[in-house]
């Protein structure tokens, strides 16, 4: 057997991060206790390469076409990179302070980009598969990264078991695909899609429970709360981000890309998840008085609402998702960078009674979660409206009436519970047990994705013309 | 111009925000200063608008979103032009008339109002529907803030029900939008936001029933149109008088501009078959509204209720579909925004003296304050619409409009004119006359030269507008007769229904109708 040629240059990113993720580790072990934080420079610096390159590497395809670097590639890598640059930008003061700052911290956060720039680009199911589980791995061991703390042991367990079992789900999906176009490659399942063989369909809803799984879609969302409340603040951030970016990057490329012709009937299924998500999601974080729950519910309700341009399977759909996972990552991790400045007497401020006159103590820092707020809540003038209004008006075009009135009928539900959370800031005294631990680099992290959402709130039009080129581009 | 108009509060925010919050009264000049400097620019739009003109002026637009079909479209018309006036006059007013009852927080208090000016603004002047939808939005998230930071004792119940009503209101009309701009994407052959060319757009029958079932509803909310009004009287009881100043001149406005810049033009058939219905609700608020005026004990309370009653009359003329009627409910906006913001200002201004609000506490007043009395009579006697105030014109104007499309409407209507005679009066007899029942008198000062100074310019604009309101009207009138004759030639060209029924009349002629009424 003769491998095929392969022009590594074209997977530059993926190796650069790689490479990364094997120094942190092995250099981890040389370090003493203190000097671990070089490694966050090293992550981070990485990071930076890896974007510049995703930036300047040519396109074209790879292993056979199992890898394809196209725009769409380009600009959900440019997402994951954002993603892992701002989230070490926003750990190192936690972990530090927590004494969790090791190596293997941001080697696991490393590697699950490293998955999340693969599911990107795969155009071949193994691929994604692959990438599918260097992402989740990972995230199973950092939820369980605070080995003192036994919620986050419970929350890693929980997250390790029922993710096995989804994955389970998608590879057995995987399977009864391959039985049934006699490849993996999504191209080939594209042109036996139309025929509409049983077995296709069993094998498409197999795969698609694997990917709700993990983007936290009704009704495989339960473990998503309890996760987020166990694990540490800093994880929490980052995989609420990372696991979305790798679900809907594989949704696209396996719905709109491969399965246009399938997506029709099962258009109307996911409609139906995508209905449930966005009202369970957004009615049970009503209820919420812990902000990590909270962000978990929201998570889970915007999970509904990219769904949504999911199932349009248009142009319009398609760069629609791309342009709300840019701003989704923004402004998660924006209202999590503002939990991650605060500590009550040490511990995670993670109450929403903690915020408590936040604005007389920190007018900045409020005024910032206020804008990441009224941007979840989809409230112009910030990039939540912009989004909102891309993805639903492709769906009311794909003709989805009725999954747009409840998109926006949850989304007056959710401005209720996202506006709690900012009116707290105003109003009462502050409690003098929280504090402000924040540091620099998280209040780079801050100005960054408020920066961001605000931009894109105003001045939306450079970045939704190239994703429309994108979207072209793949027709 | 139109840009500096809505940005000028802006930049005023800005500089407050940079601003150290211990400067208080320096912080308070100078969110005065952008208020009045963006006064001056609507003032400047005034004198130079045109007319005879019904077309849009002073238009900018740029791309915004192009791949989407938004652009930043800003326009005045003579539909807009009163309303943008109301809003530059208000707001100086009500940043003053918080000059003493606001001492926290000033510094947030005063960047609330500026951005709700621009976002007041912004909505007058959009031309866009993406844009007039931002900037829509834009306002509830400092009136959220006004009502819930500053108001009274139920002040988060009363915030997050005005903002989750007007909400639950407005995503309707947002996804109404986009099935709008999907609409005039097929029949236009490009996708596109612009009010202007979706205008042109003739929308399929039981879709342009929804797509204005679903604008009514944000509007009818936001007006309040009876039975959807329970948020206003908590939102104003609870609002700060500022707050309540600009809740009831100017915002209540957005939902009857949204009638006359949105409902009429985009959906002109739907309009003509659902005029009756809320024509109806419309009457039925007029009464409602007096009636539960006349009960109240709370005169803050009593004065937002009324509101119910006099915006009723607005909806009423707005759905006449006559150039009277059209006429006379755009006067009215104005009318009413000076009219309720002043009693509202009067409220204050007692509230400040006696922390009450109940009638029971009050007696006597004019016997204390007497310049304060005469005042307040004038603005009582304006909002009962006497012959030589502002709401005399307007009122009339709404009635004959009324009178010539259905008589019956105009003579159910009438009613609310009695009852808000015997509700202001009752009211302003329980608080100015009898022997004095305040307790404590000593607190009843005479008006100071601030209050007055927030009090003289609505006087002013009472009586000029009472026996000169050609200067609006002669300005409006253009507009208000080019969108009749779209929407008349609109429902001809489509409609099969008899158009000497239902088609809007228009009288020939230049004539003009405050003539035959006041001399």
């Amino acid at each position: 057997m003769t491998l095929p040629q392969v022009d590594l240059r074209i997977i530059l990113p993926e190796i650069t991060v790689g490479i990364a993720v094997a120094v942190v580790m092995v250099w981890a072990a040389f370090l003493p206790q203190d000097r671990q934080r070089l490694l966050r420079w090293v992550s981070g610096i990485a990071l930076l390469l890896a974007l510049l390159e995703v930036f300047v590497v040519s396109g074209g395809a790879a292993f056979g076409g199992m890898y394809v670097r196209d725009s769409l590639t380009k600009s959900l890598q440019i997402i994951v990179m954002l993603t892992a640059i701002l989230a070490v930008w926003m750990s190192g003061a936690y972990m530090e302070r927590t004494r969790l700052e090791t190596g293997e911290y941001y080697a696991l956060l490393l590697s699950a980009a490293l998955g999340a720039l693969l599911m990107a680009a795969s155009a071949d199911l193994l691929l994604l598969f692959l990438g599918l589980e260097t992402l989740s791995i990972p995230l199973y061991v950092l939820a369980a990264i605070a080995r003192g703390d036994l919620r986050s042991q419970e929350a890693g367990m929980k997250y390790f078991l029922l993710g096995a079992f989804s994955t389970v789900f998608f590879l057995y999906g995987l399977a009864l695909i391959f039985g049934a176009a006699g490849s993996t490659s999504l191209a080939r399942v594209a042109s036996a899609a139309g025929t509409g063989s049983p077995l296709l369909l069993a094998g498409i809803g197999l795969v698609t429970i694997g990917l709700a799984f993990k983007a936290a879609v009704v009704p495989f969302h339960a473990w998503a709360p309890d996760v987020y409340e166990g694990a540490p603040l800093p994880v929490a951030a980052y995989m609420s981000v990372i696991a979305k970016v790798g679900a809907f990057a594989a949704m696209i490329r396996v719905f709109v890309l491969a399965l246009p012709g399938a997506v029709v009937p099962w258009g109307t299924a996911l409609a139906v998840l995508s209905m449930m998500t966005m009202t369970l999601g957004n009615v049970a974080a009503l209820l919420q008085s812990n902000l990590k729950r909270l962000l978990a519910y929201s998570s889970i309700a915007h999970a509904g609402f990219m769904l949504t341009g999911i199932i349009a399977a248009n142009r319009a759909g398609t760069s629609a998702v791309v342009f709300y996972l840019l701003v989704y990552t923004l402004m998660t991790l924006g209202a999590f960078g503002v939990l991650l400045g605060l500590a009550r007497r040490g511990e995670e401020a993670d109450d929403i009674s903690d915020l408590t006159g936040l604005a007389w103590r920190s007018p900045a820092l409020a005024g910032a979660m206020t804008l990441f707020m009224a941007s979840l809540a989809g409230l112009p003038p910030t990039a939540g409206f912009f989004a909102k209004l891309y993805v639903f008006s492709a769906v009311l075009d794909a003709g989805y009436v009725a999954v747009v009135i409840v998109a926006v009928l949850t989304s007056v539900v959710s401005a209720y519970y996202y506006l709690r959370v900012a009116y707290t800031m105003f109003i009462g005294q502050p409690s003098p047990e929280v504090e402000f631990v924040g540091g620099r680099w998280v209040s780079t992290a801050i100005i960054v994705t408020a920066a961001g959402v605000l931009l894109l709130g105003i001045i939306p039009a450079p970045v939704t013309t190239f994703l429309e080129q994108v979207a072209d581009a793949l027709k | 111009m139109l840009t500096v108009l809505i940005f000028l509060p802006v930049l005023g925010a800005v500089i407050v925000a940079l601003i150290d919050r211990s400067r208080d009264p320096l912080l308070r000049w100078i969110g005065l200063g952008a208020s009045l400097s963006s006064f001056v620019a609507s003032l400047l739009t005034f004198a130079l608008f045109v007319p005879g003109e019904s077309r849009m002026q002073f238009v900018e637009r740029a791309a915004w979103v192009p791949s989407l079909g938004i652009s930043y479209q800003l326009g005045i018309d003579g539909i807009s032009l009163p309303l943008v006036m109301l809003t530059t006059v208000m707001m100086p007013l009500a940043l003053l008339s918080s000059w003493s009852s606001v001492t926290e927080r000033v510094k947030e208090f005063t960047i609330s109002l500026l951005l709700l000016e621009a976002g007041l603004l912004g909505t007058f002047l959009s031309v866009d529907l993406v844009l007039f939808y931002v900037f829509w939005e834009a306002v509830l998230i400092p009136m959220y803030f006004v009502i819930g930071l500053w108001g009274g004792p139920r002040r988060t119940y009363a915030a997050i029900k005005f903002i989750l009503y007007t909400m639950a209101g407005s995503a309707l009309m947002l996804v109404a939008i986009i099935a709008l701009y999907l609409q005039g994407g097929a029949q236009l052959g490009i996708r596109t936001f612009d009010l202007l060319r979706l205008r042109e757009v003739a929308v399929p029958m039981p879709l342009e029933a929804w797509l204005f079932g679903a604008f009514a509803l944000a509007f009818a909310i936001k007006v309040p149109v009876w039975p959807l009004h329970t948020w206003l009287p908590d939102a104003h009881v609870e609002a700060p008088t500022a707050g309540s100043v600009i809740l009831a001149a100017v915002l209540l406005k957005m939902g009857t501009y949204g009638f006359l810049r949105f409902l009429l033009p985009l959906f002109p058939q739907a309009t003509v078959q659902f005029a009756p219905v809320l024509s109806v609700l419309a009457i039925v608020g007029i009464i409602y509204g007096g009636i539960v005026s006349w009960a109240q004990r709370d005169v803050k309370r009593l004065v937002a209720m009324s509101s119910v009653s006099h915006l009723g009359f607005v909806t009423l003329g707005a759905f006449a579909l006559t150039v009277e009627g059209l006429q006379g409910s755009l006067l009215q906006m104005v009318n009413h925004g000076i009219s309720t913001g002043g009693l509202f200002l009067l409220v204050g201004i007692l509230y400040d003296r006696t922390h009450s609000r109940l009638l029971d506490d009050y007696g006597g007043v004019a016997a204390l304050m007497p310049r304060f009395a005469a005042v307040a009579l004038i603005i009582v006697l304006s909002s009962m619409a006497l012959p030589g105030t502002n709401g005399f014109i307007g009122e009339l104007l709404i009635l004959v409009g009324t009178f010539r499309r259905v008589p019956a409407y105009a003579a159910a209507a009438i009613g609310g004119v009695v009852l808000s005679a015997i509700y202001l009066l009752w009211m302003y007899q329980r608080v100015m006359q009898g022997p004095v029942r305040v307790k404590a008198p000593a607190a009843m000062v005479e008006v100071t030269r601030r209050e007055l100074v927030t009090l003289v310019p609505l006087i002013i604009l009472i009586f000029t507008i009472g026996l000169y309101p050609n200067f609006l009207l002669s300005r409006s009138e253009a507009s208000v007769r080019a969108l009749l004759r779209h929407v008349s030639v609109r429902t001809a060209v489509q409609s099969p229904m008899p158009p000497q029924k239902f088609a809007a009349r228009i009288p020939p002629g230049p004539r003009h109708p405050t003539h035959q009424s006041r001399r």
